[in-house]
């Protein structure tokens, strides 16, 4: 566990880790916020709102540059041990999962753009913003968790993204059903389909982070789940 | 998420347990009325490297002193418990002080070659500990020992030049040669590379990984780089206390104990 509270000898170290614990922050934040509006942008078919989220992504990528620049420099200038280094390669695969999840909500707005929003299901959408909820949900309470060097909490986010696998497999035979019934739906259920991959996806992403999260705390990289869960 | 148990390329560490070469048993040492260690238990392993950290006045070097006996030089300082090299008390009266030192070599933190040639601060201990019988003997040991010590090529052709006009890394090599010449079991290094620059201490980084095929190894340094590097297990001290022993890839990434915690990562202070 990490029993550490005194500041490192070195001022600009704690600086430094200061520095990327805040950019991983940033980077959450932006990579929630390019989801959900990219979810906004395909259920209300706002051609200009899905231009603004692909504009966005470049913010991710240059933030996770920044990041990794920064986390080199300081192991070679540092040469961190123990929940140090823990700490800084935390940061690292947190900013590399949370600019996947950037492209992917990009991947989405993109569909938006180009889904012809005359023939779109309505209630598949409504299907896509729930799985949608969740996941944000999940993706706040890991980066909540990590913030807080919450372990419970991070296992908790680990544990819950089987429910999202099971809304995303229904969510899935439910848009065949609606492809074979009418075939003026395929193309529109096909984007539909890639955008709840792509959702399911982030939550996969969300527990790479809980297992991130509860490393950096323990050491300990896997998740062992509850066999009372099970 | 984890549902393959099958690891890639799984390299299973060979984790075999190592046969216990020295042991110290509740040794308490003390400096005149001053007490510098109480009730260590340490197990050194065979052929491994074993690091011991901690913060400068912790009881590492005193410890490390404590296993061939070099405390006795200090007059007011007194051992007790129990430190064994292979089973045998090391500070049992029967025990020969000077055959104890050369079965734990010792090098230290500043090169100290003798003020004679490079052959002879090799071919020194052999000749009075009577290891050879003939010059040739005693040249083949010399010869053996730089190697070992992974300096005959850049000596070969003046070993009989003082020991003392070669540069600071390749002394601490000749000394570290000097120790093999005994055939030791146990080397003891007291920060054998705090004196050096980074080349030449990567070539004692690189050496002592060599000679742990044939020693024990037990050194003291305040590198942690350094004691991650060369070791595989590691101790840390703390005001006369052993705080934390275990693997060394554990102790520089998990450790347990607090103190190890804020030593290593430079909080302690």
């Amino acid at each position: 566990m990490n029993n550490t509270t005194a500041d490192h000898t070195v001022t600009a170290f704690d600086d430094d880790l200061r520095f990327l614990i805040g950019k991983v922050v940033e980077m959450g934040g932006h990579a929630e916020s390019m989801v959900a509006r990219s979810m906004n942008a395909l259920a209300r078919a706002d051609k200009s709102l899905a231009q603004t989220v692909i504009a966005d992504d470049v913010v991710l990528d240059n933030a996770q540059r920044e990041l990794e620049e920064r986390a080199v420099l300081i192991i070679a200038k540092r040469q961190p041990m123990a929940h140090d280094l823990r700490e800084i390669i935390g940061t690292l695969r947190m900013a590399n999962d949370l600019e996947r999840i950037g492209d992917l909500g990009k991947n989405i707005a993109r569909r938006a753009s180009e889904i012809d929003d005359a023939i779109q299901p309505k209630r598949l959408l409504r299907g896509l913003e729930h799985l949608t909820s969740l996941t944000l949900e999940q993706l706040k309470d890991v980066l909540d968790a990590y913030v807080s060097k919450d372990v419970d909490q991070a296992q908790a986010v680990w544990a819950r993204d089987e429910d999202i696998d099971q809304i995303y497999t229904s969510l899935f035979r439910e848009m065949l059903t609606y492809m074979m019934e009418d075939p003026r739906y395929i193309s529109a259920c096909t984007h539909l389909l890639f955008c709840a991959k792509n959702i399911e996806r982030i939550g996969d992403h969300a527990t790479n982070l809980a297992e991130t999260t509860q490393y950096v705390v323990t050491g300990q990289s896997e998740i062992v789940p509850d066999p009372q869960d099970a | 998420m984890n549902e393959n148990p099958v690891a890639l390329g799984s390299e299973a560490e060979t984790s075999s347990k190592t046969a216990v070469k020295m042991r110290g048993t509740g040794v308490d040492v003390f400096y005149g009325d001053k007490q510098a260690l109480f009730g260590v238990n340490l197990d050194i392993p065979e052929n491994q490297v074993i690091a011991l950290i901690g913060p400068s006045g912790c009881g590492k070097s005193t410890f490390l002193r404590c296993l061939n006996r070099m405390n006795d030089t200090i007059d007011i300082c007194r051992v007790t418990g129990e430190i064994t090299l292979d089973d045998q008390n090391v500070y049992d009266p029967s025990v020969d002080v000077v055959e104890l030192r050369a079965r734990v070599g010792m090098v230290f933190q500043k090169p100290n070659p003798f003020p004679k040639s490079i052959f002879e601060n090799v071919a020194y201990g052999p000749r009075i500990h009577g290891l050879a019988r003939t010059r040739s003997e005693l040249e083949e040991i010399a010869v053996t020992s730089l190697e070992k010590a992974g300096l005959f090529e850049e000596v070969k052709d003046r070993l009989h030049e003082p020991g003392t006009g070669l540069s600071g890394g390749q002394q601490q090599r000749l000394c570290i040669a000097r120790a093999i010449a005994v055939s030791p079991e146990v080397i003891l290094m007291d920060e054998p590379c705090s004196a050096l620059d980074p080349i030449a201490t990567a070539r004692v980084e690189e050496l002592i990984d060599d000679l742990r095929q044939n020693y024990t190894i037990v050194i003291v340094t305040h590198s942690m780089q350094q004691a991650a590097r060369v070791s595989q297990r590691t101790a840390m001290f703390h005001l006369g206390y052993l705080v934390e022993e275990d693997e060394t890839d554990t102790i520089f990434t998990n450790p347990s104990n607090p103190k190890t915690q804020d030593y290593i990562t430079g909080r302690y202070g």
